[in-house]
């Protein structure tokens, strides 16, 4: 017998969550949708595209290039982030007031906003009076991120990671400090060298926060926008422009509400598409292999 | 295989230690016999996990001497005592399988794979992890985890003792029987020496063959859990030991006479011997509420003392008991008749024990 009382009006509570949820994201949203299909002149004129906006940009081969030099710019910098951000986990003091320091001093980037580092790193890679700038041209290298697309490339992953190697770190550091002793100690009388301490017990318990790090890594990196536009504007050339600068150019720019509409709906799918895939792959990989041979 | 001596230990958690309540443990020797099962009993933070620290290299002793088979070991590190520890709470590699935790202390010496294979399928049969062996640590239950981390002890042909650190701390009550008979059997098998840190007196006498009761940082008594009941060589032990504790009466000789506050004790005439012998005024009687005889009606010799609550406990009951001031605790088994308000106290001189500054003196008896 089930005699549980049922009472659906308590759905209602939700409904304060949902109109914030609708005028934070789903309208939004929707709007980006509905102008990515239709051709809108004016309030009143507006004509029905269908896809073909979608097909469009997925064609421009400004918006394939960004896209590349977009996914190269996000891989490179989670490929030095990530293994650094441990390494720093790794050796920062555990205890006493230098504990206190470096942690303070690991933060510091965190906390400058976006464009304040651009502005930052513009003046710091200035020939004239900028310190990294001056120094290399009198080390007899002739450095310039306004002529060489090299230099303005190593740069702007240089400060991305001046800038975020420091999320990684501080999450290591937390996932690290949660390990208890006995771990350690049992490690020691099975004589696992350090590598298998690091590989067996350090990492495995770092799984965790490294899913977040990286995934907000990715998310960020992929959409960086004030850092490289005050540091570069994008080029030279357009060597330094990523996606998001190349969609403000098109929107706001331009106007091309439409093409921009549709592209914003191909980049959030694949940011999406990308951290599903790299959640999936972490989450399978601590499953028990049952059907495989010991 | 090996003999463990402690000499002269004494370990501080402080850099400049002045008074004896500065030690962790205080000045002790003691031998742990090569093959024996052992256990260190004692309350939370009497320094039985330091000890086992110490001897498993962990931390090194402030001062004294740690011995394998007659050689110092001091400065050596864990892996390099061949020792092997298993923690309260267990220790397995998350991301291994069950096979390669019991072989990760075997490839960590680059021991050749089909050794590795043999002592693994070898050990996993032991305890009964077979069936267990392709699966992740990490989906374990607490006690199969708990099994892993002693078989990485077992899988090693060369170490020479286990240590274990209350290992069944989160091993629910019916599977805690179930692994303290493994390990009996295991110690049976293996002919290791096995010294078993617990503060659960059940759990100690029927894991060990002597146990060491430890308090403030010392060994106060090391014998057989039957010794420890009969003859318990410190106060500490008498409360500790026995459920509930020993009787102690606070004695001094006045008038001739041995008295307990205000109330004079009717005492063999060996007792008032040794009680107007001892050279302290620190003096205690102890006697077990097991061995306090309790008549309902009046006997000769016998002390008349207020009945205070009586607990049933099915085949024996508890009696509290006050005699003048002092609170006395009684067990009276089913056969025997209960008293109702007064009861008639004897105390039998051979179960008697006299505390002279806390210590056991044993009181001659024909």
């Amino acid at each position: 017998m089930n005699d549980k009382l049922y009472n659906n009006r308590a759905w209602w509570l939700i409904l304060p969550m949902l109109l914030l949820v609708a005028f934070s994201a789903i309208i939004p949203l929707m709007t980006v949708v509905n102008y990515s299909v239709q051709d809108v002149f004016d309030a009143h004129t507006r004509f029905f595209t269908g896809t073909e906006w979608f097909r469009e940009t997925l064609n421009d081969p400004a918006l394939q290039a960004a896209l590349l030099r977009q996914f190269a710019f996000s891989l490179t910098v989670l490929a030095i982030e990530v293994p650094l951000g441990i390494s720093i986990a790794l050796l920062m003091p555990r205890k006493g007031w230098q504990a206190s320091a470096v942690l303070i001093l690991v933060t510091m980037p965190l906390l400058i906003p976006w464009n304040v580092v651009g502005s930052i790193w513009q003046i710091f890679t200035r020939g004239d009076i900028g310190l990294m700038g001056w120094g290399l041209r009198e080390l007899g290298y002739g450095y310039n991120i306004t002529r060489s697309a090299a230099d303005a490339w190593g740069t702007i992953i240089l400060m991305d990671v001046w800038h975020w190697t420091p999320l990684i770190a501080l999450l290591c550091y937390s996932g690290l400090r949660a390990i208890p002793d006995a771990y350690y100690q049992a490690a020691r009388i099975d004589r696992a060298s350090r590598w298998a301490v690091f590989r067996y017990i350090q990492l495995p318990k770092l799984t965790n926060v490294l899913v977040i790090g990286v995934l907000l890594r990715f998310m960020h990196s992929f959409m960086i926008y004030a850092e490289p536009f005050v540091l570069t504007g994008g080029g030279p050339g357009s060597s330094t422009t990523f996606l998001s600068q190349t969609l403000t150019t098109m929107a706001i720019g331009q106007q091309d509400l439409g093409p921009s509409a549709a592209f914003s709906i191909i980049y959030f799918l694949i940011i999406l598409l990308v951290c599903w895939i790299f959640y999936t792959a972490i989450m399978n990989l601590q499953k028990d292999k049952q059907n495989k041979g010991a | 295989m090996a003999e463990i001596t402690l000499k002269g230990l004494a370990h501080s958690y402080l850099p400049q230690p002045t008074s004896p309540g500065d030690y962790a443990i205080r000045e002790m020797d003691h031998v742990w016999q090569q093959g024996g099962a052992y256990a260190l009993l004692g309350p939370s933070g009497c320094g039985k996990s330091t000890l086992l620290n110490i001897i498993s290299g962990l931390l090194e002793p402030s001062s004294g001497e740690v011995l394998f088979d007659g050689e110092r070991v001091n400065s050596l590190p864990p892996e390099a005592r061949n020792i092997a520890q298993v923690f309260q709470f267990p220790v397995v590699y998350d991301t291994m399988t069950v096979y390669d935790n019991l072989a990760f202390p075997l490839r960590n010496v680059g021991t050749p794979a089909g050794r590795v294979h043999e002592r693994v399928l070898e050990v996993a049969d032991v305890l009964e992890l077979t069936a267990q062996l392709k699966r992740k640590a990490k989906n374990l239950t607490a006690d199969e985890k708990q099994k892993v981390s002693m078989g990485r002890g077992l899988v090693r042909d060369d170490v020479s003792a286990i240590l274990f650190d209350e290992p069944l701390t989160v091993i629910d009550p019916q599977l805690k029987w179930k692994l303290r008979r493994k390990l009996k059997e295991i110690h049976r098998r293996f002919n290791i020496t096995m010294v078993y840190v617990t503060h659960d007196q059940l759990e100690a006498s029927t894991f060990a063959d002597k146990i060491a009761v430890m308090y403030e940082g010392q060994v106060v008594q090391f014998g057989t859990p039957r010794e420890l009941f009969e003859a318990p060589n410190h106060t500490f032990v008498g409360y500790f030991i026995g459920s509930p504790g020993m009787n102690f009466l606070e004695v001094a000789l006045r008038d001739g006479r041995v008295v307990s506050g205000a109330v004079s004790l009717s005492v063999a005439p060996a007792v008032h011997r040794a009680v107007a012998e001892a050279r302290s005024t620190n003096l205690k009687l102890g006697i077990r509420p097991e061995f306090v005889e309790v008549h309902p009606a009046p006997v000769e010799d016998a002390m008349e003392a207020r009945v205070e609550d009586v607990q049933d406990l099915g085949t024996y009951a508890i009696v509290q008991l006050r005699l003048g001031e002092i609170a006395l605790k009684a067990r009276v088994e089913e056969d025997e008749p209960l008293p109702e308000e007064r009861a008639w106290l004897r105390f039998p001189v051979e179960r008697l024990g006299l505390y002279v500054d806390e210590f056991r003196v044993e009181i001659p008896h024909e």
